[in-house]
């Protein structure tokens, strides 16, 4: 048996995370859920400490609306809703599959495969419609019907 | 032992913010499409001043925003720290950052607390 | 392909008397129709590189030795056709997230390692039963099929190779041994939960699984491991908010009392 130190660590590391190979959809599903939900939590945490300006006085309010306020900030804002879409829609199909109920029950495998990734396929795409419904509506709302 | 609890709770917390972040995007950001009857009533921007009182002087107002600010803390930091830990640091930085998120869920939920009740108390007062 | 005369293997070779890291190199192998992967590297062997190493066995898909990075995805070297590549170059590498002992050989020495952790065996109180077993155990057809899929694993390791979890963090079990340690909960024989739980609660449980659902798009034998590993997440969640239902494990079937059944006409007189 060979030394641990002489094998050659080839671990994928982050590039296991992103991409390294013929991945499936559900993989780039996984991969968008972290870095929405790591842009969600950064934005969070900010907004708690900008929003915390309405318990001092409304001068205050509104000095801070107006440090958040301009277009490059409505679109941020937008992005913001457009990730809260994506992850919560999708934390919803994650939540389904994950609690062992969407992915179907143990079958005996004959080949060609159905695994349980193909039978969640359509709660995937159900989702992502869904998902995408609401960029829509919220994309209208924010530059076509005027609000922030 | 401990991961099979945090887990079960990160998908309850999920699932409590799916219905007041929801509610919450749509008196901020849809309310040209949705309009719920008493949660924008000064019209304009839902962010006027008005508007953040009118909603401020409610208590059921105050209690679910201090709920999803628990709720997505939890959720939130949750999330990081499995990011963080699946990045395989050594064993005292494990520890570490087990300590500091905690800390710091555990502060920003008593600023933000405080931010909902101080911020209703003067609510009241307009 | 009808037409084609070779392909070209691009393969990752690494020599640890020799080599500080890894590298390719190329070689021509002659194409006939019908060739594995695995069939070109014995003719790289035969042609080119006598020195190649790398493991296989049964050729057919029933051991697991070969698993490999074949054209990017993880696979069983002898169940890939060079046809279904679609392309004239195959590239061939150790399976990832193993060290490479040398050239396509990966040590699979810590999967097996955590397999054996989480006890991959029917765990019984009873023994005695199990040591001197007097008669068979009651299990019905619906009681089988609650984990038989997940007893076809032939510990490739290819479903280890993709999980982006396992890429990353050395403490998740992988989808292996978290399948393997469903396929004995799920097993009406086991009375092992218990046991298991401890290991599964923790650092060492599917909890860092998050369905990319790669494991069971890559495993060649159709064992759907993240289909195993959510379906045993369901179970754990149970088991916290007290809801699981403790099954005694399956009782011993009796042996008749009379070794010839009531009823059964006798058989004619022998004619020979």
């Amino acid at each position: 048996m060979l030394e641990p130190t002489r094998a050659f660590k080839n671990r994928l590391g982050l590039w296991g995370w992103l991409g390294g190979g013929r991945w499936g959809y559900e993989r780039y599903l996984y991969t968008l859920h972290r870095l929405t939900g790591l842009g969600l939590l950064a934005y969070f945490l900010l907004h708690i400490v900008v929003t915390s300006s309405r318990a001092i006085s409304p001068e205050r309010w509104n000095s801070a609306m107006a440090s958040v306020s301009g277009p490059l900030f409505t679109i941020g804002e937008y992005l913001v809703f457009v990730a809260f879409a994506f992850h919560a829609i999708n934390g919803v199909r994650l939540a389904i599959i994950e609690l062992g109920w969407g992915v179907g029950a143990p079958i005996e495998p004959v080949y060609p495969y159905r695994t349980s990734v193909d039978v969640q396929r359509p709660l995937a795409i159900v989702a992502l419609l869904l998902a995408g419904v609401l960029v829509v509506l919220g994309g209208l709302s924010f530059f076509v019907l005027g609000q922030r | 032992m401990r991961d099979q609890k945090l887990w079960t709770w990160h998908i309850a917390a999920g699932a409590v913010i799916l219905v007041l972040l929801g509610m919450h995007m749509t008196v901020m950001h849809l309310d040209r499409l949705v309009h719920f009857a008493g949660l924008n009533p000064a019209g304009g921007h839902p962010v006027d001043w008005a508007n953040v009182v009118e909603r401020g002087k409610s208590a059921a107002f105050m209690v679910t925003y201090v709920l999803l600010l628990g709720a997505a803390l939890f959720h939130g930091l949750y999330g990081l720290r499995n990011i963080l830990l699946e990045l395989n640091p050594p064993g005292i930085l494990k520890k570490a950052i087990g300590a500091v998120l905690l800390i710091a869920g555990l502060g920003l939920f008593a600023f933000g607390t405080w931010a909902a009740v101080a911020g209703h108390a003067l609510a009241r007062t307009f | 392909m009808g037409e084609m005369k070779n392909v070209t293997y691009r393969v990752r070779l690494f020599d640890p008397n020799r080599d500080a890291a890894p590298h390719w190199e190329s070689f021509a192998v002659p194409y006939v129709a019908g060739m594995t992967v695995l069939d070109g590297l014995w003719k790289i062997k035969e042609l080119h590189a006598p020195g190649l190493a790398w493991r296989s066995s049964c050729r057919m898909g029933v051991c697991g030795s070969c698993g490999m990075l074949i054209n990017g995805r993880p696979g069983l070297a002898c169940n890939t056709q060079i046809s279904e590549l679609r392309s004239t170059a195959v590239a061939v590498a150790p399976l990832p997230n193993f060290a490479i002992i040398r050239d396509l050989v990966p040590d699979l020495a810590p999967m097996i390692a955590r397999h054996q952790e989480l006890k991959p065996y029917i765990v019984r109180d009873d023994v005695q039963e199990r040591e001197n077993p007097t008669g068979e155990f009651f299990q019905s057809a619906h009681e089988l099929e609650q984990y038989l899929q997940f007893s076809y694993c032939i510990k490739c390791g290819c479903c280890m190779a993709a999980c982006p979890t396992y890429a990353t963090d050395p403490e998740y079990s992988g989808p292996m041994p978290l399948a393997q340690a469903h396929r004995y909960n799920a097993d009406t024989r086991d009375g092992g939960f218990a046991a298991r739980k401890t290991a599964l609660g923790g650092e060492a449980g599917p909890w860092r699984c998050h369905y990319a659902g790669e494991c069971s798009r890559v495993c060649p034998k159709g064992v759907d491991p993240a289909k195993a590993i959510q379906l045993m997440k369901r179970e754990l969640v149970m088991d916290y908010l007290h809801l699981h239902k403790k099954r005694c494990p399956a009782k011993v079937a009796p042996k008749p009392s009379s070794p010839r059944r009531e009823g059964i006409p006798e058989a004619p007189a022998k004619t020979v």
